[in-house]
């Protein structure tokens, strides 16, 4: 029987809402950080999800708290990423957890985050305990947000906690709720050990450290653990829970408890998020439901600026993928960019935060190429291929069909900018499902999007025709058929591979003119007159033209003085390393880049 | 054998022009006077009889300022330690305000048989924006004076891109200057020089800008040619035979000594320059100088010089790279930037006011 003190849970919340304060307040009020330790929002420890207040990955706390009936719990508090492309992370956290907090800022009410994560909780079958939060906010209106999640979310919530996070209002309640509202973990501690793994990271002193659940049985130093999806086998050297920043090595775990196993782990590609671990001496029947290989939906080609620190990028991204399974990456060249990688993210935001992190942890300047989706084309032939770089896109003769990923949108905001919204979906191809009041103001509209189309800057268009008030929240539908072409860039007659990408037809001409004139903005006038075209094919869809630079020289030599002339000449050697050479054409980086930011 | 020429740097000016970054201080009888003295020590110093020296330049600031007998002590001098041959080409750059025609008169005697006057523009307005303590009927005057002293090798200095000016305006100049009884043209773009007073943004933003900077310019050259006077390097014109030999040195590389604060000097296969400091270069025994290159007239410094001249480079003369340069010729040829007969490579009108990215194209 698991111990009955236990309480396992998680926060969700929309971003800013007041997650990660609400942590920290919960960690000051079990004195799990003595005060004068606590660093604001302890719980985020890299300094971009600081920066963004966002969480990137899962890390779980033990805590104790004495509760007013005068017991002993023991708090195991999930932190989950927030963010969509970390869905399936988040569904693997919340199978950990018994409960989840709802924290909903007092003034804003639900987004389309808080949305999709509570149903996720619903479904698996957690107790949801709404707090509402920023009641000190002037702007606040609790009573309305409690309505909003009994319409929307289905659950009671009017005698939800009111609470301020950041000046410490009712956090008690908080405590008291999580006490009552949330079970117990259930479990048998005698049966053969079955642990769900919902997070990994590596360590470079303990190898790979996993977080798990422990479901039935239990587990302790010296065991050989099997690895069920993977099939890998370890020793366990290290097995106890963490609290607010150090490891406890307390030499097991057993059923109900949320805790770390080490095992001098080598590659985390063996600790799938989700696998299952058991005994290898005495096994499970089967492992627990759910697991599935996460897969990259969005695919860049990243490239040194420099040529030479190409060989830094790869240590970099070894490293990176070190503590980040998700993120795949193999080697691709380019005419146009040199030596790089094609990269494979779960989606927009992860994609950002790895070139930051490669960008500043590294010190590495990048050049990175438009996002892609997979695509799937099936041969005349009859043969399906993926195509997650558009330069391998075949040629149109040979395709029978083409199909592109469509997502299913939930977008909120207040209701004056349905309008804006609807038409920017509709210019991204959006196919119109429903629309639901929130409450008087507020609305959630449904769309089914073509993932290629959000990939670029949907959510900062968005963000700007909606003043910011929009949130927007997708998961994968799956693949429709799509008239799909392949756009070419050409610079003085040559094709430009990393600047290719493929696109809808009836969205091709409109692109293909945006990116010739950014283009024709951004490549300076040189020696040499530049054509740029867009082709599909062999058609040329459209043109611009950088005409030559007329006037370049240095009219005076005089007085035997070529000390001035040579510095030019220097400077010019210099210049040239810096611009990447097509043919006779020199292209900025920041054409590059300029395509990338195309504003609709 | 080869042979040498000698450059005079004679930092002085009545007043300095607005656009000038060439080293000058204000004129002093007593101080000229030191610094005649110290250009005579030097020429003792690098004395040379072994080699002709055939050109000799006085250029400044104003060497104007200076008197005839100041100019025949160095010339003077100049014949003692060096072997100076006797149709050596003689230049003394010419301020119109700082000579009449005694003064020519005397100049023309001792020796001096080319002037380089600093005329600029015909039009007053032109000259007051340069800064110019002259005006365009004294430089007409000066030209008349010097021919009538004596003076048949006259080069005008023109500046061209000035604010506001047009084709009409330009023409004007040039036909005025043209008319004169001169030999050679120096037309130079105005460039705003750092640290002068035209660099700053309210000049900036009257210049004209570089399209229409490349049209004057090819305005220009059409209208020297119909002249008579034939493009040979990206600023420079002359009627046939008067090409200014000592300038040419500089695109040759050929030896030449510069004597005088701020002078530069290519000789035995070294490049050096003396400080900008007049008191330094009075008070030493020897200037003091700072060699700018171990190695002077490489393959990247030679092409350089070379494709400043219109007679282009000799691709025999750099064999080595021959096949490097060959294969980006097409693509100059088509744009219109270089001619190529086989042998040499030269650039063309259009090409000289791309010649920084031409000759970096071609060399590297």
């Amino acid at each position: 029987m698991a111990n009955q003190k236990i309480r396992n849970f998680c926060i969700i919340a929309h971003i800013d809402h007041g997650k990660s304060t609400l942590a920290d307040r919960i960690l000051e009020k079990t004195e799990t950080v003595a005060i004068r330790d606590m660093e604001d929002q302890l719980l985020d420890n890299m300094d971009i999800e600081r920066e963004r207040g966002i969480t990137i990955k899962a890390r779980a706390v033990r805590l104790k708290y004495t509760a007013q009936d005068g017991e002993d719990y023991i708090f195991n508090l999930i932190d989950t990423p927030g963010h969509v492309d970390f869905n399936y992370e988040v569904s693997r956290s919340l199978v950990a957890c018994e409960g989840a907090i709802l924290v909903v800022d007092a003034s804003q009410g639900i987004e389309a985050q808080t949305l999709a994560n509570t149903y996720l909780a619903i479904e698996h079958d957690l107790e949801v305990v709404p707090v509402v939060n920023k009641i000190d906010l002037p702007s606040a209106d609790p009573e309305r947000v409690c309505s909003e999640v009994e319409n929307v979310i289905g659950i009671p919530a009017m005698d939800a906690p009111k609470i301020s996070a950041k000046m410490g209002t009712n956090i008690e309640e908080v405590l008291e709720r999580i006490v009552k509202d949330i079970p117990a973990p259930q479990g048998d501690t005698e049966k053969p050990l079955k642990a769900l793994i919902f997070d990994s990271y590596y360590d470079s002193y303990k190898g790979v450290i996993i977080y798990v659940r422990i479901k039935e049985g239990r587990v302790k130093v010296g065991d050989n653990i099997r690895l069920m999806a993977t099939g890998a086998v370890f020793n366990v050297v290290e097995a106890g829970f963490m609290d607010a920043s150090n490891l406890v090595n307390n030499g097991s775990l057993e059923a109900g408890e949320v805790g770390y196993i080490a095992a001098s782990i080598k590659s985390i590609g063996d600790t799938q998020v989700g696998d299952t671990v058991t005994n290898n001496d005495n096994p499970c029947d089967e492992a627990l439901p759910g697991y599935r290989k996460v897969n990259p939906m969005v695919f860049s080609g990243i490239y040194p600026a420099d040529g030479a620190k190409y060989g830094d990028l790869r240590e970099a991204l070894e490293k990176l993928q070190l503590n980040d399974a998700s993120l795949s990456f193999e080697p691709e060249t380019s005419v146009a960019l040199g030596f790089g990688f094609r990269c494979g993210f779960l989606g927009l935001l992860h994609m950002e935060i790895i070139q930051e992190r490669l960008e500043r942890e590294y010190n590495l300047d990048l050049i990175t190429t438009a996002p892609s989706v997979i695509y799937k084309v099936t041969l005349t032939s009859g043969e399906v291929q993926y195509i997650d770089n558009p330069t391998n896109f075949p040629d149109p003769a040979l395709i029978q069909t083409a199909e592109e990923p469509m997502v299913k949108a939930d977008i909120l905001a207040p209701s004056e900018f349905v309008g804006n919204i609807m038409e920017l979906c509709q210019d991204r191809r959006g196919i119109f499902k429903d629309m639901q009041y929130l409450d008087d103001t507020r609305v959630n509209l449904h769309y089914e999007l073509p993932l290629n189309e959000i990939v670029y800057d949907f959510f900062d268009v968005l963000k700007s025709r909606t003043r910011g008030y929009a949130s927007f929240d997708y998961e994968m539908l799956g693949y429709v058929p799509s008239k799909l072409v392949k756009l070419d860039i050409l610079l003085n007659g040559d094709i430009v591979d990393a600047l290719s990408f493929i696109i809808h037809t009836d969205k091709a001409y409109g692109r293909a003119r945006k990116i010739a004139e950014k283009l024709k903005e951004n490549i300076p006038r040189q020696l040499f007159e530049v054509p740029i075209q867009a082709a599909i094919g062999g058609k040329v869809i459209a043109r611009e033209t950088v005409k030559a630079m007329r006037k370049d020289v240095l009219a005076k030599c005089y007085g035997g003085d070529i000390t001035r002339k040579k510095k030019l000449l220097e400077k010019q050697k210099e210049g040239k390393k810096r611009m990447r050479q097509l043919g006779t054409v020199e292209v900025p980086q920041e054409a590059f880049m300029s395509v990338l930011k195309l504003d609709s | 054998m080869n042979t040498l020429g000698i450059y005079i740097h004679v930092p002085f000016c009545v007043k300095k022009c607005s656009y000038c970054d060439f080293y000058s201080v204000s004129y002093e009888k007593e101080i000229s006077e030191k610094y005649v003295d110290a250009v005579i020590r030097n020429l003792q110093y690098y004395s040379d009889k072994k080699r002709i020296t055939d050109t000799v330049y006085f250029g400044g600031g104003t060497p104007s300022l200076l008197s005839p007998e100041q100019v025949k002590l160095i010339l003077d001098e100049i014949k003692n330690s060096f072997n100076l041959s006797s149709d050596a080409e003689i230049t003394l750059e010419t301020n119109p305000n700082t000579v009449d025609f005694n003064k020519l008169s005397e100049l023309r005697k001792t020796g001096i048989n080319r002037l380089s006057i600093g005329v600029q523009s015909m039009i007053d307005r032109e000259l007051s924006f340069l800064g110019r303590i002259h005006t365009s009927e004294r430089a007409e005057a000066v030209v008349s004076e010097a021919y009538k002293a004596g003076f048949d090798n006259i080069s005008c200095d023109v500046m061209i891109a000035l604010p506001e000016q047009s084709a009409e305006s330009l023409r004007y100049t040039l036909d005025r200057v043209t008319s004169m009884p001169i030999k050679h043209i120096s037309a130079y773009i105005l460039k705003t020089e750092q640290g002068t007073p035209f660099d700053c943004d309210k000049i900036k933003k009257r210049l004209p800008d570089d399209d229409t900077v490349a049209e004057i310019y090819l305005e220009m050259v059409r209208i020297l040619e119909s002249k008579g006077f034939e493009q040979y390097e990206v600023s420079n014109f002359a009627k046939k035979g008067f090409e200014s030999r000592h300038n040419c040195r500089y695109w040759k590389c050929s030896d030449y000594i510069g004597i005088g604060p701020s002078a530069h000097s290519c000789n035995n296969g070294k490049r050096f320059a003396v400080g900008r400091n007049l008191c330094d270069f009075i008070e030493s025994d020897v200037q003091k100088i700072e060699i700018t290159d171990e190695n002077s007239c490489g393959f990247e410094e030679y092409s350089m010089l070379r494709l400043r001249l219109k007679e282009g480079l000799d691709l025999d003369s750099v064999p080595k790279h021959r096949d490097m340069i060959t294969k980006k010729i097409p693509a100059l040829i088509k744009s219109g930037y270089i001619n190529y007969d086989g042998k040499s490579v030269s650039l063309t009108p259009k090409g000289f006011l791309m010649s920084n990215s031409v000759i970096e194209y071609l060399i590297f």
